[in-house]
Parts: C-alpha cells; sequence; structure tokens
C-alpha cells in the first residue's frame, strides 16, 4: 500500500494544478489518470485563457487564476504558449449590445472592472475584420489564450519535480473510507490518505455517485475546427453570444473555430464523433461575420470529452457528506482558464481548512431537489 | 462538377474509391438491384492501378502492359450496371452512423447509407532520406501517375531507388516508353531472400513468378543496378543534384537531375481510422490495418472494407475483395437477389488463386529498418511542419509518449496532409526509441475531415440535412 497527504483522481489542468499547488504547501499527493495528463478536455481544448462573459460566482476565481496565468513562467518553468492579446464579446447588433451595457454596469457597482464596453470604432480597430454591421461590444484586455496540452503537461511536470506522484494509464476501481482514511484501488495497487479530491471531469459525475453525492452531471464532446494558414488579420481572441462562436487567429496564421457545438460523446471507450450538421452553422456564423475568411480551408476538426452541468457552473469544494473530500469538476466547457487558480484554492483549502474566496454557488448539493442521477452517461 | 440533381438523399450502398475493389464492389450491389453510389476522387474511374484506364493518352499498350487493361473489363461491367457513380468528388467524413460527408464543385453534402463499402486502397509507404522533401526528389507512385494520366516521363538524368514489384514495373514502363533511367539502387536488404526463400513455394505458382522475373530482367538488361543499398541521402542546394550511396562496403554518388523513392504500398487508413474502426498493427507487412471480418466487415456495424486497404493484396485480389463485401452485404440487405451474382464460394476460390505468393513478396520487400526510422538527426519526417527526426528524439526525451501527445511539442501531423505522409515514420520512430511495440505506441488520433473542406463548401450543406442526423445527447 501506498500512502500520501491527498489522492486526487483525475490528471486534467485542475487536477495537476491541485497536485502542483499541495507540494507547494508542502503535502504529498498521489494523483492517478486513467489514460494520461491532458489526454481528454483539458488537452484538446480551445485554450481560452478568459474572464470575459465569466458567471458572477466564478469571477473572483477567474481573476485569481489570471494573476497566476500572468506569471505562468514562475510556476511551471514553462511559458505554456500564453498570450495576452484581449478577449472581444462582439455584439452582432444593438439589442446584442444593451445588455452588455447592463452587465457591465452591474460588474462595475459590484467592483469588477475587467469588462470594458467598447464602440464600433474601438471594436474596429481591435478586430478590424469584423462585418461592419457590429455596432461594439466588451473587451476584456488582459485575457488571451494558451496551448492547452503544453499547459496541462506543464503542471503535470512541475508536480511531479515538486514531489507529487503522478499514476498515469491505471483506473480507479473501487474507493473505501475507513478510520478517517480513504483507500483507492487502482490497478494492482491500494493508495491510502486522509483527503481526496474528486478533480475527475466528465468522469466525475461517476466517482461522485460511487461516493454518494450524485449530481446532474452530462457528458459532452464540444467540438473545434483549426483552418488552414490565412494572412494574420485578428490578434485578439472573439466570441459571440447570440450565435456560438469563438474565434482565434493562431501566430502560424491558422484560426481555431469553436462556440460549443456539441458532437457525441462516448466516455466508456474514449470516443466521440463529430457533428457536422452542428459545425456546419459554426462555419455559416463565420461566414457571415468574416468575410475575409470565406476562401479558407478547414483541416481539422475535434472534440474532447467534458462535463457540463445544468447551471454551467462547476462542482467545487468541500463534500457534504464526507469529511476529507474534496470535489473539482464540472467546468461546463470553460474550466480551462481556472486551473491554475482554483488549483491553488483547493490546496489552500486543504492545507488550512479554510479560503477567502465563496465556493458556496458550487456546492454539490445544490442541485438537490432536482432528478439527481448520472443519467446521461453511457 | 456539382451535385446531379438525380441523387439521392440516401442509398443502400454507399463504395468509396473506384480502384478494383470499389468498381468490382459498386458493379455488384448494383446488379442485385441495390441502390448504390460509387464516390470517386478522380474524374474517370480506376484507382491508382488502372489510373486514367478509360482516358490515357498512351494509345500504344504495351507500354503499361497487359494487367493495366485488365482494368477495362472492371469499368464495363460497372458501367453496365446501373449504379450511379459520383467523380471528382471528395469523401471527406464517415461516422459510425454511416453519414457520409462529400464534397464536389464547391459544395457539400451528408448522405446516409445503410451499408458503406471503404475501397481506398493503398498509399506509398513514407521514405525518409535525407534530402526527400527536395525538388528533383519524388516518389514513384506520383510518376507512375504522370505517365498513366498524362503519358509523362521524367526528362533529365533519372535514378529509381528502393524496392518493390511496382519499382520494377515503372522501370519496364518508362523504358519501354523510351526513356532513360541512370541507375536504380535497390534496398532490399540481403536477409530478407533468406526469409522469402520459405514462401517460395506458393509463390511459384503464382502468377507474379513468371512476370515479375520477366520485368525485372527487361529492366536488367538496360539498367546499372546498384543491390544492397544501405544508406541513400539527396544533396543539392535548392533542388536535387547528387545522390550519394552506400551499400555495405561501398560507397558512390551520381549526379541527377530526378530522384523517384518507392518502398512498398501501405494500406490507407485515415478514412477508416477517422469513422472510428479498430486497427492492429501487422507485423509483416508493417503497417497498421483494419480488423476485419472474412466479408471484410469492420469493427463498426455496417462499414466494410475491401482492397488494398483492408491489407495489401494487389489489384486482383482487390477486385475479388470487393466482390466478396458487396456479396456479403446484398446477403443482408436483399437476400432473395443473391442467385443474381457470382457466389460466395466462387469468389473465395478466386482470392485465394490470386493472394499466392503474397507471403513471398512481402517477406521480400519488407523494407529495412535504416529506410523506415530516420537514423539522421536533420531528416525530416513531417514535411508539413518540417520536424525533423533529431526534434522528435528531443521530445520523446522530455515526455512525449505517443504520436497524440507529441503533436502538443512539435505539431508532428497537423499540417494540411493531416499525417497521411508522416504517421508511420512517427509511430515507429517513437516505438524504436521508447522500446515498445509499433501497436502500443499507436497512430496519431485521426478525425473528419480525413480532406480539408473549404469553409465555403461546409456553409454549403443544406439545412434540411440535420434531420438526417439529430445527436443524440449524452
Amino acid at each position: 500500500m501506498q500512502t500520501a497527504d491527498v489522492i486526487i483522481v483525475g490528471g486534467g489542468i485542475h487536477g495537476c494544478s491541485t497536485a502542483l499547488h499541495l507540494t507547494l504547501r508542502g503535502l504529498k499527493p498521489i494523483l492517478i489518470e486513467k489514460d494520461y495528463a491532458g489526454r481528454h478536455a483539458s488537452g484538446v481544448n480551445a485554450g481560452g485563457v478568459r474572464q470575459l462573459m465569466r458567471h458572477i460566482a466564478e469571477i473572483p476565481l477567474s481573476i485569481r487564476s489570471m494573476d497566476i496565468w500572468e506569471k505562468i513562467q514562475d510556476l511551471v518553468e514553462d511559458d505554456c504558449g500564453f498570450d495576452s492579446h484581449g478577449q472581444v464579446l462582439v455584439a452582432e447588433d444593438e439589442s446584442e449590445l444593451a445588455p452588455m451595457r447592463d452587465r457591465v454596469a452591474e460588474l462595475n457597482l459590484r467592483g469588477f472592472n475587467h469588462e470594458e464596453l467598447i464602440d464600433a470604432e474601438e471594436l474596429r480597430r481591435l478586430v478590424p475584420a469584423v462585418a461592419e454591421s457590429c455596432p461594439g461590444g466588451v473587451v476584456s484586455r488582459r485575457d488571451g489564450a494558451a496551448n492547452p496540452a503544453q499547459t496541462t503537461t506543464a503542471f503535470r511536470r512541475m508536480a511531479e519535480r515538486r514531489g507529487a506522484r503522478i499514476i498515469e494509464g491505471v483506473r480507479v476501481d473501487t474507493i473505501k473510507r475507513d478510520g478517517g482514511h480513504w483507500y483507492v484501488t487502482a490497478g494492482s495497487e491500494v493508495y491510502s490518505a486522509p483527503v481526496l479530491v474528486n478533480a475527475a471531469g466528465a468522469w466525475g459525475g461517476k466517482l461522485a455517485a460511487i461516493l454518494g453525492e450524485p449530481v446532474p452531471l452530462e457528458v459532452v464532446a464540444p467540438m473545434l475546427m483549426i483552418t488552414s494558414r490565412v494572412p494574420t488579420f485578428i490578434k485578439p481572441v472573439v466570441i459571440l453570444r447570440g450565435r456560438k462562436l469563438s474565434f482565434k487567429q493562431f501566430e502560424n496564421g491558422t484560426v481555431m473555430i469553436g462556440g460549443g457545438y456539441l458532437g457525441r460523446a462516448y466516455p466508456d471507450t474514449n470516443e466521440t464523433d463529430l457533428d457536422w450538421t452542428q459545425l456546419k452553422n459554426n462555419a455559416r456564423t463565420v461566414w457571415d461575420l468574416f468575410p475575409i475568411m470565406r476562401e479558407a480551408t478547414i483541416v481539422r476538426a475535434w472534440a474532447g470529452i467534458e462535463a457540463k452541468m445544468p447551471d454551467d457552473i462547476p462542482v467545487l469544494g468541500p463534500s457534504r457528506k464526507h469529511d476529507g473530500l474534496f470535489h473539482q469538476f464540472g467546468f461546463s466547457l470553460h474550466g480551462f482558464q481556472l486551473g491554475p487558480g482554483t488549483g491553488d484554492i483547493m490546496a489552500e483549502l486543504i492545507a488550512t481548512g479554510n479560503t477567502n474566496i465563496s465556493l458556496e454557488a458550487f456546492r454539490p448539493d445544490r442541485f438537490e431537489t432536482a432528478d439527481i442521477g448520472d443519467k446521461h452517461e453511457h | 462538377m456539382s451535385f446531379p440533381e438525380s441523387l439521392h438523399a440516401a442509398y443502400d450502398v454507399i463504395v468509396i474509391g473506384a480502384g478494383p475493389a470499389g468498381l468490382a464492389a459498386a458493379a455488384t450491389t448494383a446488379e442485385a438491384g441495390l441502390r448504390t453510389l460509387l464516390v470517386d476522387e478522380n474524374s474517370a474511374p480506376g484507382g491508382q492501378i488502372y489510373r486514367a484506364i478509360t482516358t490515357s493518352p498512351l494509345k500504344n499498350s504495351s507500354i503499361l502492359g497487359k494487367d493495366y487493361e485488365a482494368g477495362n473489363d472492371l469499368v464495363h461491367t460497372f458501367e453496365k450496371s446501373g449504379a450511379d457513380r459520383l467523380a471528382g468528388c471528395t469523401v471527406w467524413s464517415l461516422d459510425r452512423e454511416r453519414v457520409v460527408g462529400l464534397s464536389c464543385g464547391g459544395e457539400a453534402r451528408l448522405i446516409k447509407a445503410e451499408r458503406v463499402i471503404i475501397a481506398t486502397g493503398a498509399m506509398e509507404r513514407p521514405f525518409p532520406i535525407p534530402g526527400w522533401t527536395l525538388p528533383g526528389v519524388m516518389t514513384i507512385g506520383a510518376g507512375q501517375t504522370l505517365l498513366k494520366s498524362s503519358g509523362l516521363i521524367p526528362s533529365g538524368r533519372l535514378a529509381l531507388a528502393g524496392q518493390g514489384p511496382l519499382l520494377w514495373l515503372y522501370a519496364a514502363q518508362i523504358l519501354r516508353a523510351g526513356g532513360h533511367i541512370a541507375a536504380i539502387f535497390d534496398t532490399t536488404p540481403l536477409a530478407n531472400y533468406i526469409s522469402a526463400a520459405l514462401h517460395l513455394p506458393g509463390f511459384i505458382f503464382s502468377p507474379y513468378w513468371t512476370k515479375g522475373l520477366g520485368l525485372i530482367r527487361e529492366v536488367k538488361r538496360a539498367v546499372k543496378i546498384v543491390t544492397g543499398v544501405t544508406r541513400l541521402e539527396a544533396q543539392g542546394k535548392n533542388k536535387l543534384q547528387t545522390l550519394v550511396w552506400e551499400a555495405g562496403s561501398r560507397t558512390g554518388s551520381i549526379d541527377l537531375d530526378v530522384l523517384m523513392l518507392h518502398q512498398g504500398v501501405v494500406p490507407h487508413v485515415n478514412l477508416a481510422m477517422a469513422a472510428g474502426i479498430k486497427h492492429e498493427w501487422d507485423a509483416i507487412q508493417l503497417c497498421f490495418r483494419p480488423v476485419l471480418d472474412e466479408s471484410g466487415n469492420s469493427s463498426i456495424k455496417g462499414i466494410m472494407i475491401a482492397g488494398d486497404g483492408a491489407g495489401i493484396g494487389g489489384a486482383e485480389s482487390a477486385a475479388e475483395r470487393g466482390r466478396l463485401a458487396a456479396i456479403d452485404t446484398v446477403a443482408n440487405l436483399r437476400p432473395d437477389a443473391l442467385a443474381q451474382i457470382p457466389s460466395r464460394d466462387n469468389v473465395r476460390n478466386r482470392l485465394a488463386q490470386t493472394m499466392r505468393g503474397r507471403a513471398f513478396l512481402d517477406h521480400l520487400y519488407r523494407p529495412s529498418k535504416v529506410f523506415r526510422i530516420p537514423q539522421d538527426a536533420s531528416t525530416i519526417v513531417c514535411r508539413c511542419e518540417e520536424i525533423t527526426a533529431g526534434e522528435i528524439r528531443a521530445s520523446i526525451a522530455i515526455g512525449a509518449t505517443g504520436p497524440n501527445q507529441l503533436k502538443a511539442y512539435r505539431r508532428t501531423g497537423m499540417g494540411p496532409c493531416q499525417g497521411r505522409l508522416c504517421s508511420l515514420t512517427v509511430t515507429e520512430l517513437m516505438a524504436d526509441e521508447r522500446g515498445k511495440s509499433p501497436e502500443e505506441i499507436g497512430y496519431y488520433r485521426l478525425r473528419s475531415p480525413v480532406k480539408p473542406i473549404s469553409l465555403a463548401e461546409l456553409a454549403s450543406i443544406p439545412q434540411d440535412e440535420t434531420a438526417i442526423k439529430a445527436v443524440v445527447r449524452g
């Protein structure tokens, strides 16, 4: 049997970040990953590092994360491909701009100043290629994008270097609690620790259910496409609200097109199917908004397996059922930016028993009146 | 060309690829009355082996040989069968619901079939020697394409290097067409003659025996041959100038304008892999091949694979495997029509005959490790992103464990060719470096679009087809 201070299940950006931050607080974690670190959503997402348009409850987490992102090289000795050219939310017409105006005013009242309303002129300056008809939008200037696989791998590597044990390619079979300790059987080995962290992403719902704390998690497969290289025309990441789109040009000229259209996920076999009838809608939006892209060619498309909660915010914080159990999953297609900061907060919570960031909105028992079950898993 | 009005929204059978397997399969299912669509990227039928069979400008049939003419029968039978044909049409997607993504003349469609028969054939094995990306260095397959479709032979000083039946066939075709070959560098490892000898009896009774020996004799009379070649390096500033070679202790160099490389063909697996079909490593043919039953059924219900895409067997066996897949399809979709098509037993017997001698060829032409796994650090592996063998080895040293992790480090396989030109090399190089089998290392996780599709084409998919493929989320 191998013992540790903390057992983390799941080697995504969240599990790896929590592992690293635990080591920085002098604790010894063991991380168990059924495939390899960054194999799923954490390694294949759009790489958006975004504070823009976050749920109010997530904003403090996102800001804490942003502070880490800006010094990511110091933490993991890797630049993670992070660039900070801002993220811009584009309003397609006046009816979309009005609620944006209200939101920015509300954020300002609450003391958050990262979102900034922009008019048509500033929008055109930031995003020269956007269709003439767009009247303005919102920018978050410190935002940007990073390379997700590079980032997750960097966290994994640094956690290991600081003393975390990373066990990959081994699936958790059983979990028992006895005398204040968790006993996790994985492969031919038993691991034991007083603290267990469920950072299992799309598989987090299954794990929570096994631990007697079911949540209504949907396993989804958000899709992304990449174009061939086109001349550089855009720096910031662009997102839309009405029609779904996220849009980012890389330094090599390729353009990533996403927006949360869903394919089909097969979490038991790690497979996904693309749904081209959905990606077609994605292509049409780009066609309408960025005439410059009309001649571009789609060279790759893919989907990752991800967890989505009914309210689109994660399950995060202490279990309401067991001592020594913490949840950190269900980030609902936007957990990548939160990874660095959330790992820091989890480590603080585990090491000190407290954190000054409110996790109330993320309680695992918030769905209790709903019809609970892991009904969406295959 | 664009989609014809007569195109149906759904088919009983969609056959992908109009080489011998696809032509035979589509003709057979259509003869049985199944609504059949044959889709092919080229404007004329024939695939690679019978490329331009109906349109080749080479009027003198002795240049390409009698085997090439056999393609005419397949095309005629297909044309009488009543199957629909979409030429000049790219298949960029296939999923486990058997929805086929097609693009044609700047538009795209999603069409569903009860059965899909993949007959996408083979592609040439990568041949990553130092300098293989220089202008002037090309593959023999590409050279033969030019010969068949346009009647072109290379101008300037030409050498061929590599091994395999196609090398000798192409050399003979060049000579018959009046071309000149300065030298042939035969990379067949000498040890292969011994391992292949065990399989000689099967080969002697195959048609390859006399045809093959005849071809080699024909070429050897006219061309200088260097055998047992162990190293090749193409040199030149902006284009090929010199080929430097080693054959054991012998070394030499030759000035060239054109170098053509070839070391056999491997199944073209991209579409099948992107559909999610299970594949396994073939340790004899040194490639991944789909896991299939005797008729060609894959791990996905309703999707079959026939021809060289199912494992290399050559043109004649490809046609028989196409028929076998078609017979299985008819047996499932319209069993009362089985009497109208050839019997399974007959086709099976003919297939066995065509496969005679294959084991001998597989062993004889098993390419040497030094030509599959680049030894020089500066040799380019991924042509699209210009990633060298040395860079890949360095990435392995800092933690890249397989081809998919390597993408994050080096972008290998992420360019426009979508891994077609580097995947085997990357898998074998990583396996070698990490002391694992290629099966353990695996292949790039491939996805549609397996061929690039323009944003305009994608946006052109008609709205009402959404209903064909309502997504069940979960």
